[in-house]
């Protein structure tokens, strides 16, 4: 087991690999009362074209997520309800690159822990659990279709991408799920949840060695096969179609513009790449930026309007947005920013301080046990650590943010979603 | 001080110091919106730093502290403040400019509240103006989410005539009508009246913590009688017989939302088994609702239950199709005759309780969490311990459940369905 220490935020954290290509890492934190464990494959929503037995298949929209909801059922019931009869807060969720299970407890850790490695590595499906989810699944697609956020999202990503499955939804539409079969969720089970693919995460009062020892017994003990997935070809940087407007029962316009950037390459340049790619947002229309701050002032903006970045499936854009009556007006006003900052660089004296404000944000994030696993697995399964992210903050230069601008902050290279309210 | 007072809970476990200060105001539908309008206000200038920019610029300087605007309706009360956090200075060592960042954050935020930027002895007609837009603009978009659009609606109309049908933000009218004139003297007379709760949690000494407050808040008078206000309960619905509503919008999934009434449960309240029961019959995921209701019958994608201690009203929330909403409602009120008679298993008391438990115990482990059980507790009729009632908790009996639930009564149903318009996407290529 490794041990390391890091001074300037009071963290430690042990690694291990196991024989079967689990990676694990615990993260000891004492005089907390809770503990909290998250078991991750690098699999999600964009995985639907991969190898198994050395043939190419073909998997429909929203499989990852499905596959996700059965995991828990068990052969003798359901684990989430097991769990949290034991005094656990169990949950889940899939994105486009990730499927993860999370739980946190006060007492009995290691039961609780055991009963989690376990139903995530056994797979139970029987056909009529996979039609019984089916309903249950359409269910929640027609819930969040309801929901404009989810609606002015993949309104944005449908837009940016051609073929990409970054485009497709990670819960799929009603008619693909329901081309799901408990064969397709063997299948996918097989490729993606074997250990060599997969990283546990335990955070609290807890001893690693103790976390090893039940990860290696409840495991299997073989290794499984890196799987190889397909993406289709890449794309080119221009999005699919410039546009795309709803009407819904919203009570303002919102709207979200999105970028496609240069995929960042893996180990710790993705997490450079990552960092000079939030600190350029910031600078450019962050919430001490002189553009919110005018924005905000001139009533075009509010406290919602935000940036953010995604990296996934070979493919990475960056997107901005939030409420406002003139979605054209703000879309101008950042394009104008963009040119500007492009040509002069940011105030040296505003590049100073938002350095120490992202500095302390970057301190404030190991308060929450769920942002250092999720750091900590998201970092592994891309090949970077994430307890450096102060040095390399420290790091950045103006030239770093002015070349990100130039290079990735084109307009020919952006789409906008807008959701509006009915007339 | 008389009528101000500081909770303050050291401990080592964060990366953040968290400094929250509140006034304890009524909640009542005339004050409502000035009274969200205040802290949005006061946190765009302060005497000192008259701008966003400036204000930005100070809190990037101390290392990305935050200070927000903070709104909670708690039972009939309005608490209304600024939260703050900032990281601790021990984890700024190397930086010779970061060893005052408690004192420095609550100086700034003690100029936000007590010297804002004003003009000619009022509140600058452009901040409110811009911040009742900003404001107004929230009231309008509990339409987007709708599953809070229901719950509010449901409340809206089930307590009518109680202040506590007032939403936490106030009421669109009545925003629309606050001028610079109106909120100033709104602002004086909360300033110089209202019950004053100053939380802090972090690693600093009590003694740093009371100074650095004392110090920022100096401008604050004495209040004597400031007391915190009281919540009106009402124990049974009004008619015999709950009252249906219903409501369409374009939308493809119903929400079915019941309001009940706690009644006896609500004389001598006991917290912990008010807690309990809750997690039990909807609160958590081994709950009746939650195994009947959506698994074993799959009658809607969630239903559950949420409880507000303070007013005595119960809330159940669910999605459903269309065509399942009697099938549900049916199958919601049988679960809650259910727990009256005592249907109860050990299984599902035990699993409630560590439910409960887990959450309280886990939200401790978290600056917000923590700031919001101890707050709760403040105003609480009968304040308690959070760390306590974990224990009681866990002595609950099958027999304080019945009694609790003896004598909840539906009062209002409300089911939001969808309209046949359909809707298409355009997608326009530009």
């Amino acid at each position: 087991m490794i041990h390391k220490q890091y001074n300037n935020i009071n963290e430690q954290v042990f690694t291990d690999k196991l024989p079967n290509g689990l990676s694990v890492f615990v993260v000891p934190k004492r005089g907390f009362q809770k503990r909290y464990a998250f078991f991750a494959t690098d699999y999600g929503g964009a995985d639907r074209r991969f190898k198994l037995s050395g043939k190419w298949i073909d998997t429909p929209e929203g499989v990852a997520h499905f596959l996700e909801h059965k995991m828990f059922d068990t052969e003798d019931g359901n684990a989430l309800t097991n769990l949290s009869a034991n005094g656990a807060s169990p949950n889940a969720y899939t994105s486009t690159d990730i499927t993860a299970y999370h739980f946190e407890c006060i007492e009995k850790f290691n039961e609780n822990l055991e009963t989690m490695l376990s139903f995530v590595s056994i797979p139970y499906f029987t056909a009529e659990s996979v039609e019984k989810e089916q309903g249950i699944i359409a269910q929640e697609i027609c819930m969040v279709e309801d929901d404009p956020d989810y609606c002015l999202y993949y309104g944005l990503v449908k837009s940016l991408f051609k073929h990409n499955p970054m485009r497709d939804s990670v819960a799929g539409t009603v008619e693909s799920i329901a081309e799901i079969t408990a064969q397709t969720l063997y299948d996918c089970h097989k490729v993606f949840y074997n250990p060599s693919n997969m990283a546990l995460c335990v955070v609290g009062d807890v001893d690693p060695s103790a976390i090893v020892d039940i990860a290696r017994k409840v495991l299997p003990e073989t290794p499984g096969e890196i799987p190889e997935r397909d993406y289709g070809a890449p794309e080119s940087l221009a999005p699919f179609r410039k546009r795309f407007v709803k009407d819904m029962e919203v009570s303002l316009p919102i709207f979200l513009a999105g970028c496609k950037i240069q995929p960042t390459p893996r180990g710790q340049k993705s997490l450079w790449a990552e960092l000079v790619c939030a600190l350029s947002l910031d600078l450019l229309l962050g919430n001490s930026s002189p553009l919110y701050i005018r924005l905000y002032g001139e009533g075009l903006i509010n406290s919602d309007f935000s940036a953010s970045f995604d990296s996934a499936a070979g493919a990475a854009y960056t997107m901005f947005g939030g409420e406002t009556r003139d979605p054209a007006r703000v879309f101008d006003e950042v394009i104008k920013e963009i040119s500007k900052l492009s040509e002069n660089g940011p105030d040296p004296e505003f590049f100073r301080r938002i350095k120490k404000s992202a500095l302390g944000s970057s301190i404030r994030a190991f308060n929450s046990f769920e942002a250092i696993s999720g750091n900590i697995v998201e970092g592994h399964f891309r090949g970077f650590d994430p307890f450096e992210t102060p040095e390399l903050l420290a790091k950045i230069s103006q030239d770093d943010i002015i070349e990100f601008y130039r290079n990735n902050l084109k307009p020919d290279n952006m789409a906008t979603s807008i959701i509006t309210p009915f007339q | 001080m008389p009528g101000v007072s500081l909770t303050c809970i050291k401990t080592d476990k964060f990366k953040t110091g968290c400094l929250t200060v509140n006034f304890i105001c009524s909640l009542s539908k005339e004050t409502a919106a000035a009274s969200a309008l205040l802290p949005r206000v006061l946190r765009r200038g302060s005497a000192e730093l008259p701008n966003m920019e400036r204000i930005s610029a100070a809190l990037d300087e101390l290392y990305g502290a935050r200070i927000e605007p903070l709104v909670r309706k708690k039972g009939e009360t309005h608490c209304i403040g600024l939260y703050a956090d900032f990281p601790d200075d021990r984890f700024l060592s190397e930086q010779n400019d970061a060893q005052n960042l408690l004192e420095e954050t609550a100086a700034l935020l003690g100029g936000m509240l007590l010297s804002p930027n004003m003009q000619d002895g009022f509140f600058r007609l452009d901040y409110v103006e811009s911040e009742k837009a900003n404001l107004i603009d929230d009231i309008r978009a509990t339409i987007n989410d709708k599953r809070s659009y229901s719950i509010e609606r449901l409340l809206e109309e089930m307590c009518s005539g109680e202040a506590y049908s007032v939403n936490k933000n106030g009421d669109e009218n009545e925003a629309r009508a606050i001028t610079p004139e109106s909120l100033t003297a709104h602002y004086r007379k909360m300033l110089n009246h209202a019950r004053v709760e100053v939380f802090y949690c972090g690693f600093a000494d009590h003694e740093r913590v009371l100074k650095a407050v004392t110090s920022a808040l100096s401008g604050l008078k004495p209040r004597k009688d400031a007391t915190i206000p009281k919540t009106n309960i009402l124990l049974h619905p009004s008619e015999k017989e709950p009252r249906h509503l219903s409501e369409k919008l374009d939308i493809s999934q119903g929400k079915l939302t019941v309001g009940f009434r706690l009644g006896s449960a609500m004389e001598n309240p006991d917290y912990p088994a008010l807690i309990v029961f809750n997690s039990l019959y909807g609160g958590s995921i081994t709950s009746k609702l939650f195994l009947n209701v959506r698994e074993r019958l799959s009658l809607c994608y969630y239903a559950s239950s949420m409880l507000d201690k303070h007013k005595g009203v119960m809330i159940v929330s669910s999605g459903v199709e269309f065509s399942k909403f009697k099938m549900a409602l049916d199958e919601i009120m049988f679960q809650l005759e259910q727990v009256k008679k005592g249907e109860i298993s050990e299984w599902e008391l035990t699993s409630a309780k560590r439910y409960v438990i887990t959450s309280i115990k886990s939200a401790l482990d978290r600056p917000g969490g923590l700031e919001e059980l101890y707050f709760d507790s403040i105003i609480s009729a009968n304040p308690y311990d959070p760390v306590d009632i974990c224990d009681k908790i866990s002595k609950v009996s099958l027999s304080d459940i019945i009694k609790t639930a003896s004598d909840i009564t539906p009062d209002t149903i409300y089911f939001l369905s969808g309209t046949d318009i359909s809707n298409k996407e355009s997608d326009i290529d530009t």
